[in-house]
């Protein structure tokens, strides 16, 4: 049998772990006991506390924290090891768990009676005990000073105290090697040699020992720390070590470690002669600084869990998101098996639940579950040929057949792709229909492919009216499947009010984030709970429409004659708007990637995998930080494909124009001279009734109404190429991967946004030539002109961009183009108007009140009715219930 | 014939047979319909507060009534009678008020009804010794439980307090001659180690050592105890004890109970106990089990090998134990299993590290 090794958890030991340390410090317990409780969740079968810091009354601390982790059951339910090295805290440990403990540690070090009497009370309180190879002398260095002491003690435990031998574990105490101190080359061997000894010599007892102390020498290059702990406990667990304070998730597969340094690293922990005219030591130190990056040292894998059986690996290798040795796996599987499908069936399916049930306790994270997905699919793939050699092979049994699209004039899918992985995940049957997808289509597949659920997905604000649409269109062609609605323009209020009252024979749900969406779907297609939770949701939806109504009746607006008597105030006269350096548009063929990649905010990017908080605090956080850790990771690695491969071309197009505001509008010349209109940009202003002073703002206030003044526009895209990388990874079954790339794609667009507005305000504009903003500042916007986009809350009419588009010649000047709901294609795009005063800020222009519409519509030359559909999100009123007051 | 040598007797009587608990105190003290002049006796007539429901202070208030339970649970065929000092600590009598001397007093008494009504049988039957095991039951104040919705880590009593009432309650238990010790009932395994720890430490110091019987509640079909061990962890907490038996009682009836008696049986290499409740309480908060019932299911866990000694919680009375110690004559007690020698830790949940 291939030897078992326990890893012990080691955060929550404030000697070992600096953040858990300033938790317990200051107090914070909850986030201590979070640590705690990850520690178990990401596998710790012990966990060892220690309070030993000079700021803490160790006892108290002993006590306070144990005390809270027996409320907690996902983290009581395994073992503690009590860690101080002073007996009154350990005992005051001992006092406040009912489990059988690990007291952690006691010696002779203090001779032989005070060791007699705290093992009798170790006995008496039910623990087992770690023992120190430490005597009055000292602590043991040798081989031969640990067998001794460790003897010694085992004889007084069993032969004179009654402690059962099998709850003793000797720490023979791991020292640092590699020192540069001759005396201390042979310390991984004492260690070594003294385990194999006692472990022949001493009946049942257990070898332990603090890992990370062997790599001292090298902290500072974790790659090689790694490497040298996966050695050393390659070694220790042959000679029989039987566990280990150590974080193992960070560890290097033996057999995977660079051979070079793989070699080094041996000959230092076993003491090897020397190969060359330099020592072990000095040739590991030479070679040490070149794997400080991460490359070389192995990857970052458990040590231990290729040893379990079969359907633990895959298990494993699906919560880890491991695809490296699933095929082998899968293969292993298969053959213990009747049929194929059996492993689909069995150890797959098993896996996945448990990823289902962690991510449901909010124990893996969206990331994490992407990966888990693509593990799945490398493995079913694999099964795949057989399945078909077998003929007979009846389809899987699948939960149930969710189809999802993008609704008509959007063409947003990362936030809709990640749900659907996340369904697949946990055996859902998903039919994704992509992007752009028309009212009938999705219904018509959704009739052929006899689905259970539709799931519609939006980003742009048009696409709210499209979703009411697609669902008046169920009712009417006698649908009664569930209806989810999500993405990020949608919310519960607007499925409420608008889409759930237009389709009365099946449910309508909206779905907060891709986290709710198994909950949601498998509540909907419970037998036992579906009408249950269909009810209930109703009545939900019927208390949302009526709060709605009611806050409808109380929102004051000015009318918008008194709003623009009330605009933002500007001198024109001091200082004088600048000119910008040419006027018409200015085209980008390659904006270089590497720039764009310094100037990611990536803050957002995790929120689209839905890990919140802020960039780069989140990659510390208690609870997503370790899934942050590994997504950024992985970003930065493809990133750097991204740039260097040049997956995408970033193309751009910016223009600036004379210019001066007429009302609420925004004239745009072709001369200086201003007497020939090119174009003109409408501008909506606030109608909230306001008061101290504040102004009821438009854009077109930032513009002189008179003299010479100027405004700018752009519109750039990182998503060229993105489509087809992403499609490559998805054809691979990587889904993961593709959903990375789109998020990159997205984030390189912003980037790009932004530094072509640095360049725009110190350059093409110049209005700021000696503006000296970090990334940071950029990202704060903490400069002086701003760069609003239609659609969004400074001017929320998406039209808008069909002006925008048309002077920057868009299509010509960078591919980019709209779709019949204002959507930019490709998908990672930005666009906006350049406001350079310095008085011009970002607002939102809130409820506009029937008097605004009507005068919009004019300017415009719409009619009224299509002015409030575009407008439909920003009305203070319920279009048509004047017109009904005005018939009756 | 001295204690030591009627322990040994016990640890042979355990060997031949299935060895049979008494039943429930508490039917059957109800039953005598006592009035609060029963409850206060001549010692505490002006004793502060209501002493009726006290039932431990019969001990010394009507000691008639305890001997003669102890009788007919002996007469119907019970092995062991245990003492009538479920709740006799400081911290549990003191929501009477009770002082500490009372409080040993309880103990005391208790213990010498019960040894004298067990030696009386013995003489009566030579051939069936019969022996007193002095209740350890739990406390009304927990310490792995917090006593404060709002502060998990608040907790009523330390466990030194508790270990000093426990300490108090074996001495005198001891004193008063019982052959064994049955902490009972436990609720929270870390109240019961702070009673084996107590028992331990006064051996220690040199009061004469007894068998120990330790006996959880599984409290409901989740199988585990109300501070939220599974049996497994349960055993690994208390094996320390080097427990004479191991078991479960209350909460649950025999037919609830059966698969965590069984994981019990399959994991402790020491004695394995049972005495279930008659049943669940029904409506009225009564036991509706017949004798023969409970019975029924019992003579299955012995034939079953799953069980060492049996007896009756809540609701049984010396009927039921009658019907129970005539299904179980005659089978073969369980064999205790030989366990491959291992590191055994718990958490809520067992740890285990073969070797």
């Amino acid at each position: 049998m291939r030897p078992t090794f326990i890893n012990v958890g080691e955060r929550t030991n404030v000697t070992g772990s600096a953040k858990f340390r300033k938790l317990v410090v200051e107090g914070d317990y909850g986030a201590a006991l979070d640590v705690a409780r990850q520690q178990v969740e990401a596998g710790a079968q012990i966990i060892d506390v220690n309070m030993d810091e000079g700021l803490l009354d160790g006892a108290v601390a002993m006590r306070t924290f144990l005390n809270l982790i027996a409320a907690e059951p996902d983290i009581a339910r395994v073992p503690v090891m009590i860690d101080s090295s002073k007996w009154e805290v350990i005992e005051a440990g001992l006092k406040c768990v009912q489990g059988k403990p690990i007291v952690n540690s006691i010696s002779m070090k203090a001779g032989e009676a005070e060791f007699r009497e705290q093992a009798v009370k170790c006995l008496r309180y039910g623990a087992a005990v770690v023992v120190m190879a430490f005597d009055e002398v000292g602590q043991a260095d040798t081989a031969a000073r640990k067998i001794e002491i460790c003897t010694r003690a085992y004889r007084i435990l069993v032969d004179e105290v009654g402690f059962p031998p099998e709850d003793i574990i000797f720490d023979p105490n791991i020292f640092a090697v590699a020192t540069g101190i001759e005396e201390h080359d042979n310390y991984a061997v004492d260690f070594i040699e003294a385990t194999r000894a006692i472990k022949a010599t001493l009946p049942y007892a257990r070898v332990s020992g603090g890992v990370s102390n062997v790599s001292f020498s090298f902290r500072g290059n974790e790659p090689v720390r790694r490497a040298i702990h996966s050695v050393f406990l390659y070694h220790a667990i042959q000679a029989g070590m039987d566990m280990g304070i150590v974080n193992a998730g960070d560890l290097p597969v033996y057999d995977d470690i660079e051979p070079t340094l793989k070699e080094a690293v041996e000959d230092v922990i076993l003491n090897r002669p020397q190969r060359t005219n330099v020592s072990n030591t000095e040739r590991l130190v030479d070679i040490a600084p070149n794997y400080k990056g991460d490359k070389g040292a192995g990857r970052v894998v458990d040590l231990t869990w290729r040893e379990a059986p079969v359907g633990k690996r895959i298990e494993h290798a699906l919560v880890n998101g491991i695809t490296e040795f699933i095929e082998a796996d899968t293969e292993e599987a298969r053959l213990s098996v009747e049929r194929p499908l059996h492993v689909i069936e069995g150890p797959l399916m098993d896996g996945m639940n448990v990823v289902g049930d962690l991510f449901g306790a909010g124990k893996m994270f969206l990331p994490q579950v992407v990966k888990s997905a693509r593990v799945m699919k490398q493995a079913v793939a694999w099964l795949e040929p057989f399945m078909e050699a077998e003929k007979a092979g009846k389809p899987r049994e699948q939960a149930g057949r969710i189809l999802m699209a993008t609704v008509k004039g959007d063409v947003h899918d990362i936030g809709k792709n990640i749900v659907g992985v996340v369904l697949q995940c946990n055996n859902y049957e998903v039919i994704d229909l992509g992007v752009m997808v028309p009212a009938d289509r999705i219904l018509d597949a959704a009739k052929e492919h006899n689905v259970d659920i539709v799931g519609l997905s939006g980003l742009i604000t048009p696409s709210l009216d499209e979703m009411v649409f697609v669902a008046r269109e169920m009712e009417r062609r006698g649908f009664d499947i569930p209806l989810l609605i999500g993405g990020a323009t949608t919310s519960r209020t607007h499925t409420a009010v608008k889409i759930e009252p237009a389709y009365h024979r099946g449910s309508t749900t909206y779905v907060v984030d891709a986290s709710r969406a198994v909950g949601v779907v498998s509540g909907l297609l419970s037998k036992t709970d579906r009408d249950r939770n269909e009810a209930a949701t109703r009545d939900e939806y019927i208390r949302i429409r009526e709060q709605y109504a009611r806050g409808q009746e109380v929102k004051a607006r000015t009318s918008i004659a008194d709003a623009r008597k009330n605009p933002v105030a500007i001198d024109w006269t001091a200082p004088k708007p600048a000119a910008p350096s040419f006027t018409g548009v200015r085209a980008y063929e390659a904006w270089d990637l590497a720039d764009l990649a310094d100037h990611i905010d990536w803050t957002p990017f995790f929120a689209s995998w839905e890990l919140i908080g802020r960039y780069p605090l989140i990659l510390d956080d208690e609870i997503v930080g370790e899934a942050a850790k590994d997504l950024f990771k992985d970003a930065q690695a493809m990133l750097k494909r991204i740039v260097d491969e040049r997956w995408f071309t970033a193309k751009g197009v910016v223009g600036f124009w004379p210019a001066n505001a007429e009302g609420d509008d925004i004239v745009v010349f072709e001369d200086e001279g201003r007497t020939t209109e090119i174009a003109r940009f409408h501008t909506l202003r606030q109608q909230i009734a306001k008061s101290n002073g504040k102004p009821n703002a438009a854009l077109s206030d930032f513009v002189s109404p008179t003299g010479e003044d100027w405004i700018g526009a752009f519109a750039v895209t990182a998503g060229h190429g993105e489509l087809e990388a992403s499609k490559r990874f998805k054809d691979a079954g990587d889904d993961y991967s593709a959903i990375m790339a789109s998020a990159l794609a997205d984030r390189l667009a912003e980037a790009f946004a932004e530094r072509l507005h640095k360049e725009v305000r110190t350059t093409l504009w110049g209005y700021a030539p000696d503006e000296a903003a970090t990334i940071q500042d950029l990202i704060e916007e903490k400069y002086q002109g701003i760069r609003p986009a239609p659609g969004y809350p400074a001017q929320p009419d998406h039209t808008e961009k069909a002006t925008l588009f048309r002077l920057l010649q868009a299509e010509a000047n960078a591919g980019m183009a709209l779709t019949e709901s204002y959507a930019m294609t490709p998908p990672a795009s930005v666009s906006g108007l350049y406001f350079g005063h310095p008085q011009s800020h970002y607002f939102g222009v809130g409820k506009i009140d029937r008097d605004q519409v009507e005068d919009y519509a004019r300017r415009k030359g719409w009619d009224v009715e299509t002015a409030e559909r575009w407008l439909a999100p920003i009305l203070n009123y319920e279009p048509g219930a004047e017109a009904r007051v005005k018939a009756a | 014939m001295s204690r030591a040598e009627r322990i040994t007797q016990l640890h042979a009587a355990a060997k031949d047979r299935i060895l049979v608990l008494d039943g429930s105190w508490g039917v059957m003290i109800q039953r005598r319909e006592l009035s609060e002049e029963d409850f206060r006796g001549d010692r505490f007539t002006s004793h502060n507060g209501q002493m009726k429901g006290n039932n431990d202070i019969l001990c010394i208030t009507r000691p008639d009534v305890i001997a003669d339970l102890h009788d007919q649970y002996f007469a119907a065929g019970a092995d062991i009678s245990e003492t009538n000092t479920f709740s006799a600590t400081t911290i549990a009598q003191d929501d009477y008020h009770l002082d500490a001397d009372a409080v040993r007093d309880i103990n005391l008494e208790g213990a010498k009804l019960a040894r004298a009504a067990a030696d009386r049988w013995t003489e009566k039957e030579p051939g069936k010794p019969r022996f007193a095991a002095g209740s350890i039951g739990p406390l009304n104040k927990m310490l792995s439980m917090s006593s404060d919705v709002n502060d998990p880590g608040a907790r009523l009593v330390t466990f030194d307090q508790v270990y000093e009432a426990y300490r108090h309650q074996v001495k005198a238990l001891n004193e008063g001659g019982v052959h064994l010790y049955l902490i009972e009932t436990i609720t929270d395994t870390l109240n019961a180690k702070a009673a084996i720890k107590a028992i331990k430490d006064l051996e220690d110091e040199g009061l004469e050592p007894l068998p120990i019987w330790i006996s959880g509640t599984i409290t409901d079909r989740s199988g585990r105890t109300l501070s939220g061990q599974t049996a497994e962890a349960f055993w690994n907490s208390v094996r320390h004890a080097k427990p004479f038996a191991v078991g479960f009682n209350c909460a649950l009836g025999a037919d609830l109970m059966r698969p965590f008696i069984a994981e019990l049986s399959r994991v402790a290499d020491t004695l394995v106990a049972a005495y279930p409740n008659a049943g669940l309480p029904n409506a009225m908060g009564q036991y509706d089990e017949e004798p023969h019932e409970t019975a029924h299911f019992i003579e299955e866990w012995a034939r079953s090998g799953l069980v060492n000694i049996v007896g009756g919680c809540c609701g049984t009375t010396p009927d039921h134990i009658r019907h129970v110690a005539e299904e179980v004559a005659g089978v073969a007690p369980r064999a205790i299993p030989e366990r491959p020698v291992a590191l055994r830790l718990s958490g809520l949940e067992p740890f285990e590290m073969v070797a």
